[in-house]
């Protein structure tokens, strides 16, 4: 699957819009990597456990966003856009969008 | 008597620990930078005297980083006068050099010269429990990874 953020895929002529994709997922923090941040917290730096945590979920929504483009039978997605928001304390969700396309 | 010897703990270990932190983080930013610098990133979606662009895929790096307790005592202090806030300023500057070089790197990684259309994503992030103070920022990166040959 091509995914690119830009109108087109570059090279390649869009022959047909499928729709819109999007792929979700909604993550917490354990109370251990809570806590070891608020350690790190007091020397700064990179929150290791945070990075990864935010990594992980955002693959996530984009595996989820690409699925639902496969069973449109889409070729590509195009201008995917990513957003963060917090539903809950201590919890955030990642959400991923784009239109899927049919390549010529 | 106790809490003030506690956040003085707190306060030499965000300065020495933190500061030496600060300062390797960014030369090793510096290094890392200068290495990627033969990938072109642009926030356009065509590169000058590249037509063909080929093989896209989307690419993103992201960091959670935050500033020492030094630095946040400093910055609450700066809330109260006001003014420019250099210790805050430093922390996004890293966030989002750190963000873009890893986007850099994951789009090396997967065979592309450039990356066009990037965009910046930058989120606070709340501790949690009702508090104010940030836990840190998180700087989202990404963008279309292409080869222009």
């Amino acid at each position: 699957m091509l995914i690119s953020n830009i109108e087109t895929i570059p090279g390649r002529d869009v022959q047909e819009i499928l729709g819109l994709v999007s792929g979700s997922t909604v993550r917490a923090k354990h109370i251990g990597r809570d806590i070891m941040a608020g350690l790190k917290n007091i020397v700064g730096g990179e929150l290791q456990g945070y990075t990864e945590l935010l990594q992980e979920a955002r693959s996530e929504a984009l595996a989820r966003m690409e699925t639902e483009a496969r069973a449109l039978n889409a070729d590509a997605i195009v201008n995917v856009r990513f957003s963060t928001s917090s539903v809950a304390q201590g919890a955030a969700e990642l959400f991923a969008y784009g239109t899927a396309v049919r390549l010529a | 008597m106790s809490q003030l010897i506690c956040i003085s703990i707190l306060f030499a270990l965000g300065y020495f620990v933190g500061g030496g932190r600060n300062r390797m983080h960014l030369r090793s930013l510096d290094k890392r930078e200068a290495e990627l610098k033969r990938l072109t990133a642009t926030t356009g979606i065509c590169i000058p005297g590249h037509a063909n662009l080929s093989e896209s895929t989307l690419v993103h790096g992201g960091v959670v980083i935050s500033v020492d307790y030094f630095k946040r005592v400093i910055g609450l202090f700066h809330t109260i006068i006001g003014g420019r806030v250099r210790s805050y300023e430093s922390l996004m500057s890293r966030g989002r050099r750190e963000a873009i070089i890893r986007m850099k790197e994951s789009a090396l990684s997967q065979g592309a010269d450039a990356v066009i259309n990037v965009r910046i994503e930058t989120t606070r992030m709340a501790n949690g429990r009702g508090d104010k103070q940030t836990a840190g920022i998180e700087v989202l990166a990404y963008g279309t990874a292409v080869r222009t040959a």
